[in-house]
């Protein structure tokens, strides 16, 4: 309609409508995955992504404070249902995206069994969880011992890190003998790609549902709906699941 | 701020915090004062790169200097090879390996006001200490230390202070253990990040108040100290 009236300015607009930037906060495990989806839609959509990764916490902080974000993946549910309680996303655009997969894991190859015996065996000296008060995946590592009854056996060897990939330097780098870790971090092609882990049935802990949320500063952006909408195609969740998450 | 007035979990971290800070500090000084003293009178052309080598921890984000100890000290680094060799174990997630970590973060916080003291003193008085037959420790102990007692009193403040402070090197090896490496730095984040903020102001406001302490009792006690060149806080 308004390249009628204004043609020359409006197609500098439409070009600008056409192809936008959408900045999103994603949670920290999703970084890696995200980054190759993103290849993916801005080569169908020319939008370009924006990646921020950070803790859900901290970004949940930020995204509070302001900050320029259109969408939010959080690594839980319960982050992106407060922000749309509490008026910072929009209502009804809320959805898993990924279901993630709690590993125990080692540096070592063979070390840990594929029943994960390895933890009754009691044969280590740390054993390395996110803390779980701040991360989710920390949280279903303690769900995790205490559905085994091991969990206070183990505790006093509780090395904790801040985040999940602060945990897995702890057991990379050989310092904790074995730890919890998210399967996306030592997962490729199909299949732990190093060391040895055991995957921890889904049944041990609630389910790590990972929910995607539009901020609301985005409401009427095209683009972030699109980037939304991407996530929920098959394509989109068969690369998900390539990283060694779920899909619900 | 005293511990006792606080839940036992704050306390197990002040204690702790008190701990780490005045062992590293005791150490730096016992193992700073010769290499403060070498640095203060060599004309070796070494004085220049190990000057510089000891004043990295200076511009280093704590993060490199914990990233790095983390490998090092780890079952494959040379570290931790070392230390496996000599059956210590290993060092990460053990208060050893904290104290370690602190002495490399804060040691030139304690090495260049000693190396500073040192150097103000100049040759006189040492000759002098010589030409009565003093011998060199009594001369360092009856001359030396007296005179250079302001810069002693800056090293074990600033050493302190900054131990106190730390928090990068200690997230990295530290593992987060009550009691043994969750020190107040560590405790403020972890309150932070789960949005405690309550408590997070408890612990943060004394902190503040304890590093304006230090710096206060520092500059007051040791008025030309802050004019000399050297770290500033």
């Amino acid at each position: 309609m308004m390249r009628c009236v204004l043609p020359v300015l409006c197609a500098a607009l439409c070009v600008g409508a056409q192809a936008d930037e959408v900045r999103v906060a994603v949670a920290a495990n999703f970084a890696a995955p995200l980054k190759t989806l993103a290849l993916e839609f801005e080569r169908d959509s020319g939008h370009t992504l924006l990646l921020s990764a950070g803790a859900t916490g901290k970004l949940y902080a930020q995204i509070k404070s302001g900050a320029p974000f259109d969408v939010f993946l959080s690594a839980d549910e319960q982050t992106p249902a407060r922000l749309e309680k509490e008026g910072d996303a929009v209502a009804g655009s809320r959805f898993t995206y990924a279901v993630g997969r709690l590993v125990l894991w080692s540096a070592q190859p063979n070390y840990v069994d594929a029943q994960g015996a390895v933890l009754k065996s009691g044969n280590f000296k740390h054993l390395a969880l996110a803390a779980p008060q701040l991360a989710p995946y920390g949280a279903a590592a303690v769900q995790t011992l205490t559905q085994l009854d091991l969990l206070a056996a183990l505790t006093p060897r509780f090395v904790r890190g801040e985040s999940i990939g602060q945990t897995y330097s702890f057991i990379a780098s050989g310092n904790a003998e074995l730890g919890f870790v998210a399967l996306s971090q030592v997962f490729e092609n199909g299949r732990i790609s190093q060391g040895s882990g055991w995957i921890v049935p889904a049944k041990l802990h609630d389910a790590l549902r990972q929910d995607a949320v539009l901020l609301t500063r985005a409401r009427d952006k095209p683009a972030a709906r699109a980037m939304l909408a991407f996530l929920k195609t098959e394509k989109a969740r068969a690369l998900v699941r390539a990283f060694g998450y779920e899909t619900p | 701020m005293t511990s006792a007035a606080l839940p036992f979990a704050y306390g197990d971290a002040v204690a702790l915090t008190l701990k780490l800070a005045g062992l590293t500090t005791l150490a730096l000084l016992l193992l700073g004062t010769p290499l403060a003293w070498w640095l203060a009178r060599t004309r070796s052309w070494l004085k220049v790169p190990v000057g510089a080598l000891v004043a990295l921890p200076l511009v280093l984000p704590p993060t490199v200097i914990g990233f790095y100890l983390l490998v090092a000290l780890g079952p494959s680094g040379p570290l931790g090879r070392l230390t496996q060799a000599l059956g210590l174990g290993l060092l990460p997630f053990t208060f050893g390996g904290l104290l370690l970590g602190s002495m490399l973060y804060s040691l030139p916080f304690v090495l260049q006001p000693l190396q500073n003291a040192f150097e103000a003193i100049g040759e006189q008085p040492l000759e002098a200490a010589a030409t009565l037959r003093a011998s060199p420790l009594d001369t360092f102990f009856s001359v030396v230390l007296p005179l250079a007692r302001s810069g002693y009193l800056s090293a074990a403040v600033m050493g302190f202070a900054h131990t106190v402070g730390e928090f990068g090197v200690v997230l990295m090896i530290g593992g987060n253990i009550p009691g043994s490496t969750r020190v107040l730095s560590v405790q403020i984040y972890d309150h932070v990040e789960a949005l405690e903020y309550a408590q997070a102001h408890g612990l943060a406001a004394g902190m503040l108040a304890f590093s304006f302490a230090a710096l206060l009792t520092l500059y007051a006690l040791n008025p030309s100290g802050r004019r000399r060149r050297g770290p500033r806080p």
